[in-house]
């Protein structure tokens, strides 16, 4: 039996609105069970890949398919195999909790005899049990995100995609949330897009950043450090003569500089930053040789780079490539 | 059609759980019950040529002039609005279902109003009982007319509704079009300039749409197959509408 294929994978994806490419020659694929983060500014297109992954909105060009299931084609075989989160999240205010997940149960096509207990599953699954018979309506911000998400879970689909699932959250409930996200790894696969980029962190395997309708970059977080940033940065603080220090750096290791110097400050201290190319872990060789010549080292710590900070570089690079390039009309939507 | 029943299910659900519905049935109520005293004292004091039930339903075209935006306004527009059109849309069901469900319950609702006010008539032969005041034909030939008029008057409603993701707009437009329908087409067809022999064929086609001449035929025990297919078509022709505009929104949201 050949390999089943992955569960989204989108090849040169085109989307225009009266001339406005919203989404452009977007190309990647999911594998099955794999948590995947959707990052990207506002209007760089990431609802409008959501909508068209569901089926809601038809492409412009290029393909999709959901399962080896091609969207275009097999709308509704493609809509049994997604569960899906619109942004804000919107409820029938008037419905109880329990009234709307079997509403939504009927329509994904579960049976009558499965969806009392699946319903009272997922219910305990986000915590919603309390609830259960509240008006969707009188709900908390949190717990109307948990009816979503307790929604897009309900038919067991293989692909689940949110879109901003914790966007208006306070952090106890952010955490919730993700433990949630978190605990379908592995027996679905998630899309989820956020601005909240230590979540994604936390929870994806893999993230996508897109920017201008276009995938800026790809990979797992520490890659995309890597190959975004290229380097590695260092945070010293120590007190001795400093005149010696370029050459005992270059010494140890030829790309190692001081990028930023501090003052001293009282009792003869002074911070440092460097940085340089090699990857891997430098801070030992490093501190033995501050010591070795006799300075006085009292922190030295490897600064990790935050997944802002590759978002940042990654949406700033993408930014210049397209202003590099010969002008277009290229707006996308917000 | 899998899905049809779960949805009128829902709509009615719906319907039934909203205080608006209430609010619009009693004033319905009121209103028409107001019509039938006002009828029955112009019968006790001076006596009249035709049947008071015919009297009754000569004036249905006031609430339906009323009752019919109000009731269809929401039903498409105010979900689209709240987004929630877009999670159903995600989900196996298709277009013509979600509108022939919407639909099935505001009519069901229209029906279930007027068949209310079969009480009246009720309470009349329970106290007066006196089978004159109650004339079996036209007490069933209007009904059968609320009916079958019903069908199109609350698709024409459910049109105006997935035109529009705002529901005074809805119900203005459609108020427009019932009173083009019912008011216009009468008007249309008593006017003079109409009958010059080059607009014969004009003449015809309005006449042939005159909503109230269908309700005195109606009452009087004459059922038209004509008129029947005027209505049914008219149903179809705004439903397939309706299902062309939720989609053509769809495409451009």
């Amino acid at each position: 039996m050949s390999e089943p294929p992955p569960a989204i994978a989108v090849s040169h994806l085109v989307k225009t609105y009266a001339g406005i490419t919203a989404v452009n020659d977007i190309s990647f694929s999911v594998g099955r069970g794999e948590i995947i983060g959707f990052l990207g500014p506002n209007g760089a297109g990431k609802s409008t890949t959501m909508r068209i992954l569901t089926g809601y909105l038809p492409a412009t060009s290029g393909s999709v398919r959901i399962c080896g299931l091609p969207v275009a084609t097999q709308p509704d075989e493609v809509k049994r195999h997604i569960g899906y989160m619109p942004e804000n999240n919107p409820l029938p205010e008037d419905m109880r909790v329990s009234e709307y997940l079997y509403f939504r149960g009927r329509l994904k096509e579960i049976r009558r005899r499965l969806l009392g207990p699946r319903i009272d599953e997922v219910l305990e699954v986000c915590d919603l049990k309390r609830v259960r018979h509240k008006i969707i309506g009188q709900l908390s911000k949190g717990y109307r995100q948990r009816v979503g998400i307790a929604e897009a879970i309900l038919a067991e689909p293989p692909v689940i995609i949110m879109d901003e699932p914790t966007i208006g959250l306070d952090p106890h409930q952010i955490l919730i949330v993700r433990d949630l996200i978190a605990s379908l790894r592995g027996r679905m696969t998630v899309l989820i897009s956020s601005h909240i980029l230590p979540e994604i962190e936390m929870t994806c395997d893999r993230v996508l950043i897109i920017n201008q309708g276009r995938v800026v970059a790809q990979g797992t977080p520490n890659d995309l450090r890597r190959e975004i940033l290229g380097r590695s940065t260092y945070q010293l603080e120590l007190a001795g003569e400093l005149a010696a220090l370029p050459a005992l750096l270059a010494g140890l290791e030829p790309s190692l500089r001081i990028t930023a110097e501090g003052g001293v400050n009282g009792d003869g201290f002074r911070e440092l930053t460097l940085t340089t190319e090699r990857a891997d872990e430098l801070g030992e060789p490093l501190l033995r040789a501050l010591l070795a010549q006799q300075f006085r080292v009292r922190a030295l710590s490897r600064v990790h780079p935050t997944l802002e900070d590759v978002f940042l570089a990654a949406t700033k690079r993408s930014w210049d490539v397209v202003a590099a390039a010969p002008p277009k009309a290229e707006k996308p939507k917000g | 059609m899998k899905h049809f029943l779960t949805l009128l299910s829902h709509e009615v659900r719906m319907l039934l759980v909203n205080p608006g519905t209430y609010i619009a049935a009693m004033l319905f109520l009121v209103f028409m019950g107001f019509i039938f005293t006002g009828i029955l004292d112009t019968y006790s004091k001076t006596p009249q040529d035709v049947s008071p039930t015919i009297v009754f339903f000569q004036n249905f075209w006031f609430p339906v002039l009323f009752m019919v935006p109000l009731l269809t306004m929401k039903c498409l527009a105010d979900e689209r609005r709240a987004g929630t059109l877009e999670t159903l849309f995600t989900t196996p069901v298709t277009t013509t279902e979600v509108v022939l469900g919407k639909y099935g319950a505001a009519y069901l609702f229209y029906l279930g109003l007027w068949s209310a006010t079969g009480g009246f008539f009720y309470i009349l032969s329970k106290f007066a009982a006196d089978a004159r005041f109650i004339d079996r034909g036209p007490l069933l030939g209007g009904y059968l007319f609320v009916a079958v008029s019903g069908l199109l008057f609350v698709a024409l409603g459910v049109l105006a509704s997935a035109l529009t993701r705002n529901q005074t707009v809805a119900a203005i437009l459609c108020f427009v079009l019932l009173v083009v329908l019912i008011g216009g087409v009468n008007y249309l067809a008593d006017a003079t300039w109409l009958d010059r022999d080059f607009l014969r064929h004009v003449k015809e086609a309005v006449d042939y749409a005159r909503v109230l001449v269908h309700r005195d035929d109606f009452t009087r025990g004459v059922v038209d197959a004509r008129q029947l297919l005027f209505y049914l078509s008219g149903t179809v022709l705004a439903l397939i509408f309706s299902i062309l505009g939720v989609e053509a929104k769809m495409l451009h949201s």
